[in-house]
């Protein structure tokens, strides 16, 4: 089972653009002392395999532990992948050299959660939104190159005037503004964001995620959308993929995760977010699981969320649910997957 | 109305800084009444964290605190700190954001239970002991007597939560200060802590102050609202009123800019701009640069609280027009559009950054980088994103 053949695409024009299959990733687990012995290893993303189609926003969802980052990253090829495959745009990733992946990145970038690590702040604005062509080799520096800074900065919501300034005159939002900027300077295919607004007020988030949503109608650019904020994901994802201790455990797209959740955990996930509705909030039921996340270095057998599954069988420890179709439309790794009305009045 | 446990009258706080005096509190009031739970919103660096740690007398010595609060009637602005000493915890108990930070690391979290039970309590070791134990049962710890002796690094984040919430709840107080309580945790957590703090205030009858910027969570937890901006309420009323009828437009700009989780997604409209400086603050209406409603007499007086409906208040001149409850994106989304480019106002959407702005405005920028070029700097520094 892949996932490329889970789901049509909400809105992308069906050209697949990036193709995850199988994708593992394990951190060893080294003893302390002088030889550093491999004692183990976490299993941070095991056999996740998804896809992306051109201009469309995948949101990868989960809580922290989960390999939603560790899964970004080997996207990005910022850590290699242990086993499985990567493409993008029919090319594989995980065997490319160095040399190869530079051109890769021109049309694969990234924004990262913290606004205030991921800016050089020695580095006025206009040299951290133009060091993508200096990477590159692209637009000599001088005029060409300022003007298209110019255009970059205006593009998202900031004064070319202010270019000059560095990093820490900015506020987070506007940081995060500069980040995105930088990520779209070579104008990418695909843009792995990882929970880029979760350092933000709500206030200030709401215009990054509509300056997001722009930029994707105006440049065709693809998202792989990373967060633990289940109400911005639902916002701007066209398909959702959701995560527990490594695992992709349901997909499909917005409405199928967020009206029709069929897997058990999602169903706790998306009854334990707040609504700000004091009428409604008071009249639902949160799904409050019982104990914590076990260690990814040592999950249970069988099915990962049975440890704190209220549904879980004999079976559920004997044999890994498969993340497919079992008549609610959409593929989720849960033996007794079932539709269960969440967010609809009681 | 029952007399209050806690009426907070007047309260600012002030911190001089080499930059000037930072106004981080400029008047608050609001009375709490005995198992009332009162929710305070507001973004970063609105006040309401230096609120709730002037009620504990945990600011450091240089800030200056006028006003009173009062705690069954005594203003504890007045008390010596040795009659604090016996409130704080008994009368008073509060639970911070971060729970790694707030517990010790170096001792077991039983015996720091233990010892917040001694602190008001002649009892032998041995009952505070046993009563450490009964309190991580009630917080839903399990196999709470092995776990009593483990180390803070032992327990997961909601776990070590809910070990401040039994600590917080250990001297039954008569009021809970829950600062950011579960804003580092993951929503399943959330929801676990959330559970836990509901039992608490069950167990003890205590009232709450639930400071926190999630909108959502207030609506679930809260009875009473009161919303912060710039170190001052904005807007206080019932938990209904805020939500359904906002006359603020700060308030209803937060709520239009939440994505919801129960809704398709319309655009977010986002509020404009970031929060002022709370170092030299215009006068006038502190929101009035990011308002949609602002005109020209807002920059001249501050609105006071006016009376909006019952048990109701809001701090706008014009909040008139927010009568008929509008929708956030028809009075917000007409300043977007006329805002092509977003203003940039250096400093921002938290306190240090704002310090930096009003320090850029009289003298040379606060920490200039090591080897940057001076020269364009001095042209930037001219305040080019306040030209609206």
């Amino acid at each position: 089972m892949t996932a490329a053949a889970d789901t049509g695409a909400a809105r992308g024009n069906g050209h697949r653009l990036l193709e995850v299959e199988h994708l593992v990733k394990h951190f060893p687990v080294r003893s302390g002392g002088v030889i550093r012995r491999t004692v183990g290893e976490v299993q941070a993303v095991t056999d996740v395999s998804f896809s992306i189609d051109e201009s469309e926003t995948l949101g990868l969802v989960g809580e922290s532990g989960c390999g939603k980052s560790t899964t970004g990253r080997a996207v990005l090829q910022l850590h290699p992948a242990t086993s499985g495959s990567i493409r993008f745009e029919g090319r594989e990733l995980t065997t490319l050299s160095g040399q190869q992946l530079r051109r890769v990145r021109r049309d694969l970038q990234v924004v990262f959660q913290d606004p205030y690590a991921s800016l050089n702040p020695r580095l006025p604005v206009n040299d951290i939104v133009g060091e993508p062509f200096a990477i590159h080799g692209l637009l000599s520096r001088g005029r060409e190159r300022r003007e298209r800074v110019a255009e970059l900065l205006r593009l998202v919501g900031l004064h070319p005037e202010h270019g000059n300034r560095y990093p820490h005159e900015f506020s987070g939002g506007q940081r995060q503004r500069i980040g995105v900027a930088r990520a779209l300077a070579l104008e990418p295919k695909l843009i792995v964001l990882d929970e880029p607004v979760s350092a933000l007020d709500v206030s200030i988030q709401a215009g990054v995620v509509n300056l997001l949503q722009e930029l994707q109608e105006r440049l065709r650019v693809a998202y792989l959308f990373i967060a633990h904020d289940l109400s911005v994901v639902r916002h701007i994802s066209d398909r959702v993929a959701v995560m527990y201790l490594g695992k992709i455990v349901e997909t499909g797209r917005r409405l199928d995760i967020y009206e029709h959740a069929s897997h058990p955990y999602t169903q706790a996930l998306l009854s334990a977010v707040p609504i700000p509705d004091p009428k409604l909030e008071r009249k639902r039921k949160r799904i409050v699981l019982t104990g914590d996340v076990p260690s990814p270095a040592n999950p249970p057998s069988g099915c990962r969320f049975r440890t704190r599954c209220w549904k879980a069988q004999p079976i559920c420890a004997e044999e890994e649910p498969a993340l497919i179709d079992r008549g609610q439309g959409h593929p989720s790794a849960c033996h007794f997957a079932e539709e269960r009305s969440l967010l609809q009045i009681g | 109305m029952a007399t209050p446990v806690l009426e907070v009258s007047d309260l600012t706080v002030d911190f001089p800084t080499d930059d000037g005096v930072v106004r981080a509190v400029r008047g608050v009031s609001y009375t709490l009444a005995p198992g009332e739970v009162l929710g305070i919103v507001g973004e970063s660096g609105s006040g309401k964290s230096v609120t709730s740690l002037a009620i504990m007398g945990l600011l450091p010595r240089t800030a200056k605190i006028r006003g009173s609060i009062r705690y069954r009637g005594e203003d504890l602005l007045k008390l010596p700190e040795k009659q604090l000493v016996s409130i704080r915890g008994k009368g008073i108990a509060m639970i911070f954001q971060d729970p790694m930070t707030s517990l010790n690391p170096v001792y077991t979290v039983g015996y720091q239970l233990a010892e917040a039970v001694l602190a008001h309590h002649d009892v032998s070791k041995k009952d505070a002991m046993g009563r450490a134990v009964d309190l991580l049962q009630l917080v839903g710890i399990p196999n709470a007597e092995d776990r009593a002796d483990n180390y803070p690094h032992e327990f997961s984040g909601g776990m070590r939560q809910r070990a401040v919430i039994a600590m917080a709840m250990a001297n039954d107080p008569d009021v809970i200060i829950a600062d950011e309580p579960t804003t580092a945790l993951d929503v399943t957590v959330q929801a676990q802590v959330l559970e836990t703090l509901e039992k608490a205030l069950e167990e003890t009858h205590s009232a709450m102050i639930l400071i926190t910027h999630d909108l959502g969570v207030v609506a679930g937890q809260a009875d009473k609202v009161l919303v912060m901006y710039a170190g001052k309420p904005v807007e206080v009323g019932s938990v209904d009123d805020i939500y359904e009828h906002p006359r603020m437009p700060y308030t209803l700009g937060l709520l239009g800019s939440m994505p919801r989780l129960d809704a398709e997604g319309e655009k977010l409209t986002p509020i404009q701009g970031a929060p002022p400086s709370l170092i030299n603050l215009p006068p006038g209406c502190p929101f009035s640069p990011r308002c949609p409603l602002s005109r020209p007499s807002c920059d001249e007086e501050e609105p006071a609280l006016y009376e909006v409906g019952p048990d109701h208040v809001a701090s706008c001149h014009y909040w008139r027009e927010l009568s008929g409850d509008v929708a956030a994106e028809e009075i917000f989304e007409a300043t977007a559009a006329e805002l092509d480019v977003i203003s940039v106002v250096a400093g921002g959407d938290d306190a240090t950054a704002a310090a930096d702005d009003a320090a850029d405005q009289r003298t040379a920028p606060p920490n200039p980088p090591p080897d940057g070029p001076a020269g364009p700097r001095d042209a930037a520094d001219e305040q080019p994103g306040d030209g609206r």
